[in-house]
This record gives structure tokens, sequence and C-alpha cells, in this order.
């Protein structure tokens, strides 16, 4: 016994590395350039801008990008999170019109700035809580259908509270986070940042993280093996409601005012920056650089088509194609992983 | 080679809805031996490895643990008592790394004070751990920092097995590890289900493979419709008659065997 498994051992060890230099390269240097794809998509883009559109690459103009990215941006790393363990918040755009609409009236209430953004992160994070107790503990099959209702429950809220109006007038704290600047910086570049760490710090560092993507990865399996899966997921949907909370502040910042208003298509822009980053929209794989990327690939999208003076009935249908090719790229992506699967099988039988 | 009883299920009922998948069932395994639990589809094997793993719980029965009495009432309870299960399907991520696999649902991270979720990771410890464990077993994989999703399928039970042997204290059960895997993955496989038996634990193997169970098995129970229908050494000789017990063609043996067994 002990012969046979030596023996097998040492054949084996000799095949494999042969076996995957000969078959699995073509095929495994396509799967790189795939996840190399959205970055390498992008950089093309701003090369191109820049040469037809000669304000494209001025610092103005790349602040401006930064702070019309700034909300899509923190909201989507939330939305990715979601999206992670296979689900999906439709509601995050009436989730941050609500929280400004919350953070105005507190404001008029209390004056107080620091209570008007807890306020609004607050108001998310509560939002987010109601998805995700809802989805566990109501045992649906899919949060689709309840952030459809928190959406359409978040906006009516908003309407009433704000009786279908702007609420002009918010804190200094608020206006220099959405609409000032540090460092020829916007701030709201740095509110992004750390969010971007916080939550990029909780993904690879932490137990939670881990949990994650395998509750993303196979979730009947995180079942098996003892993980909180119920904890899990509700924790993802309570962090992107508390996203939603920091767009709202940024976003209230930018514009002085909260607004029943704000947040149209929020969801399409968020859910087209995780998945045009590069995410899987399957489930368990991605991070959070996939979220960031997608969001300024929609920025720059929008930016260069206004400096084209291309009109805005357009830019949708454009980023509306590209979240096809994007979906099409996660799905070739899929296919060419279990091409390389049954090649090896071959190999080693 | 001690054979003491480490695994005692008696009397083992389990209902789902008006079918009776168990009906009052015992086993015994012990340890440095395999125990091969055979059955057509639908006879409940898997019904009855699922309640020893935590995934079901009995309606009638009790399971003891070296000599104690141990109700197990989820997967935690029975992997904190020392029972691994090799599913089937695997239960692998295929979006983790073998050592992410491994750990999975028990991750070495500190402070201990904080909860679970909230702690560090260990990661150098875990890959380390996980190295050792493969060097070990002679598991042999093109790369083992990345994710199981590339690995083929022999490779992937043999990562589903290796992460049973690190933490079974008492009892490994493999539900048709071979299925689906070519010859010479078979027989990797079936080396390290061997391994795993001479480390001293109890293993209980659910396979449809006749050569496979007279090769590893030291006693082999057939279950039929949720009942025990027999109990004995398998052989080469007698492989025609567990084919028979399993199929239920044998009737005379079917009606004198049910009381003797147990």
């Amino acid at each position: 016994m002990g012969e046979t498994l030596t023996e097998f051992a040492s054949r084996e060890g000799t095949q494999t590395p042969a076996a995957a230099r000969e078959g699995a390269t073509p095929l495994a240097l396509w799967l790189k350039l795939l996840s190399a794809g959205p970055i390498v998509i992008l950089v093309i883009l701003i090369a191109v801008l820049s040469l037809v559109s000669p304000p494209f690459l001025t610092p103005r103009n790349i602040s401006n990008i930064l702070a019309q990215t700034a909300v899509i941006a923190v909201v989507a790393m939330g939305q990715h999170l979601v999206i992670l363990t296979r689900g999906i918040d439709l509601s995050v755009g009436a989730n941050l019109a609500l929280a400004t609409v919350m953070g105005a009236l507190c404001y008029k209430a209390t004056g107080s700035g620091e209570l008007t953004i807890l306020a609004m992160l607050a108001s998310g994070a509560v939002v987010g809580a109601i998805n995700g107790s809802v989805y566990v503990f109501g045992r649906l099959p899919h949060p689709f259908v309840i952030t459809l209702a928190t959406l359409s429950i978040a906006k009516g809220l908003a309407l009433q509270l704000a009786d279908g109006r702007a609420m002009p007038g918010m804190p200094e704290v608020i206006t220099f986070i959405g609409g000032d600047s540090v460092l020829g910086m916007p701030v709201s570049f740095f509110v992004v940042a750390t969010v971007a760490g916080l939550i990029l710090l909780m993904a690879k560092r932490l137990v939670w993280g881990r949990w994650t993507y395998a509750v993303g990865g196979k979730p009947e399996a995180a079942v098996r093996m003892g993980i909180p899966v119920r904890g899990v997921l509700i924790s993802t949907y309570v962090i992107a409601g508390l996203c939603a909370g920091v767009g709202a502040v940024i976003l209230a910042g930018r514009t002085d005012a909260g607004s029943p208003l704000f947040g149209n298509l929020l969801e399409l822009d968020t859910i087209a920056a995780v998945i045009i980053g590069g995410a899987s929209f399957l489930g368990g794989r991605g991070h959070i650089g996939h979220a960031l990327i997608g969001a300024v690939m929609i920025g720059v999208i929008r930016n260069a088509l206004n400096l084209l003076n291309v009109g805005i009935f357009f830019q949708l249908i454009a980023i509306g194609v590209v979240i096809v090719i994007a979906v099409e790229a996660d799905v070739l992506r899929n296919h060419l992983e279990s091409r390389v699967r049954t090649l090896r099988a071959a190999r080693l039988a | 080679m001690s054979n003491e009883i480490v695994l005692e299920v008696r009397n083992a009922t389990k209902r789902f809805g008006p079918v009776l998948a168990l009906d009052s069932i015992n086993l015994t395994a012990r340890r440095g031996e395999v125990l091969a639990l055979l059955g057509d589809n639908g006879a409940g094997k898997s019904t009855l490895i699922k309640c020893i793993s935590g995934v079901h719980q009995f309606d009638a029965g009790e399971i003891v643990l070296d000599g104690i009495m141990s109700p197990i009432k989820s997967p935690a309870d029975a992997r904190s008592a020392g029972i691994e299960t090799v599913y089937q399907d695997l239960a692998l991520f295929d979006n983790l790394t073998p050592a992410q696999n491994f750990y999975a649902g028990r991750e070495l991270s500190g402070p201990r004070w904080l909860p679970m979720g909230l702690r560090f990771l260990n990661t150098r410890e875990m890959d380390r751990r996980t190295a050792d464990v493969l060097d070990r077993l002679k598991v042999v994989l093109p790369k083992r920092d990345a994710t199981v999703a590339l690995m083929s399928g022999g490779q992937r039970q043999a990562v589903a097995v290796a992460r049973a042997s690190v933490f079974a204290r008492k009892v490994v059960i493999l539900d048709e590890p071979t299925a689906a895997l070519g010859l010479r993955e078979s027989r990797k496989v079936l080396d390290l289900v061997a391994q795993l038996r001479d480390e001293g634990n109890a293993v209980i193997l659910i396979t449809h493979n006749m050569e496979h169970v007279t090769e590893l098995a030291s006693r082999a129970m057939v279950l039929r419709q949720g009942r025990k229908v027999g109990e004995i050494v398998p052989t080469k000789s007698n492989q025609q008659e567990l084919v028979s017990m399993i199929v239920g063609a044998a009737t005379a043996d079917q009606f004198v065997q049910p009381d003797r067994a147990g």
C-alpha cells in the first residue's frame, strides 16, 4: 500500500506541471485577460478621451469626475457586498433619498450637524436591516422582491415626509463633506477612500469577510460548515444601507438640500458599476476595486459624453450596452474555467 | 490498533411526513475500521449520515459517542464532537483556496475576546497547516494558493477528504467519494480513505462499488427502504450475496437476516 501511494504520487507529481503547462496555458491566458479587462478598458477609455477632448484630462475636470462619481462609488461598494452574497439591493436609491429627507428633518429640529449625519446613516442602516431581516427570516427565495418593496416604501415615505419637495439647507459639516475640496481633491474623494479602506479590511482580514465570500460561493455548503449564514446576509444589507447613508451625506452636502427626488436610478448605476467593474453577478467573486473601477468608468463615460455634447438619453443607452458586455464577459469567464477543469481532469485520469 | 467502539446509533427512526425514512436502525463504528454503508437509492443511507452529521435530527433513537449520549442538533455539534463528513456534492467553495476551504467556518483567528466574525484571520498559520496536511497525505495540486474552481474532480475530492482528515478526531463519513471519478483518481481517494482509517478514525463509507467495499471495509451494513436488512463481513466470495441484499432479490436471506443483525 505504501508503495503504490508513493509511486502514484511521484507519477502524478511529474505529470501535473507538464499537463498544466501544455493544455491550460492559452485558456489561462484568456482568463487573466478577462480579469484584467475592466481596468485595461478604463485606461484605454481615458487615453482615447483625452485625445478626442482636450478638456477631459485637466485637473479641474478630473476633480469634477471624482466628485460626481463619489455617490455612485460609495453606494456601489455596499451593493458589491450584497451581490457578492448572490443578492441584489434595488432600494439603495430610495434609501438614499429617504436618508437625505431624514437628515433635513433632523437638522430642522436640532440644528446639529453631527446629529444630522447620524440621522442619515441610521436611516440608511435601518432600511438595510429591514431588507436583510425580511429576506432571511421571511424565507424569501431572492432579495429582489423585498428590496423592490422597500424601494417603493422608502420613496413614498420620503415624498410624504418632505411633502414632495426638496428641503434646502444643510449644516456646514455636510456641505463641507459634499462640496468642498482639500489639497485639490474633493472631500468626498477622501470619504470614499476611507469607506473603501474599511470595507477592504473587513473583507480581506476579518473572519466576517471570509464568511461573506463563502456564503456567496456556495450557500448550502456554508450552512453545513457551520457559518452563520443568516447573520452574514443581514450584515451585508445593513452595510449596503449604511453606504446609502454615506452617499446621502455626500449628495445632500453637494446640493445643500435633502430631497425625496434624489437617487433616481441609483440602483441601476450601482449594480452596473459592480458588474462593469468585473465582479461576478453569480456571487462569490469580486472585490472592492471592481465597484470602484466600475463607478469611475460610469463617471468617465457620463463626463465624456457631456464634454462631447452627447445627450443624456444616449448616456443611458451607452451604459446599458456596457452592462451587457460586462455580463457576457462574466459568463465567458465561467465557461473558460469549466473548460480548464475538464481539460485537467482528462489529462490526469 | 484499538478497535474500541467510538460511535453507536441506537434505534434511530426518522420520518419525512408519511414516509418512514429510517426504521429503528442500529449502527456501530469502531476506531481503525471502515464500515461500508450499502443500499439502493432511497434506502436511507444519506438520511442516516445526515442525521449523524447534524444536518437532520432523528425523530427517535440516540447517538452515543465514546459511551456518552450525545445529542447532535447541528452540523457544528457534530464537528465539535469530532465527526467529519465528506458530502457527495463536496461542500467545497469554488471561489476559495484549499486552505480557505479547510478552515471555512472554523478559521484560525484572534483576538479571542471578540465575537468570531469580527476576529482577524490568521492566514499564515492556516496556509502552513494546510500545506503540512496536503504533504502528509501526498495530495498533489497544480497550485495550492489557487481557488479550487480550476481543479479536477479528483483533486477537489482529495481536498475535501484531506479537510475531513484534519478535523476528524473520531468519525469520518464519506458519501460516495469516488462517484464521478476516473480510475486513477478513485485509487488516490481510496488510498486517502485507508490512511484516515489507519490514523485511528472510524470511517463510514457509502459507495455503490463492491470492489471498494471488499477492499476496504471490515463490515458492510445494508439498508433497504429504511430498514437494516443485514450486516456481514464483505469478502470476494460474498459480493453476490451483498448485491442481492441491496436489491432485495435474495428473499430468503432478506427475511432471516434483519433481526439477527443489530
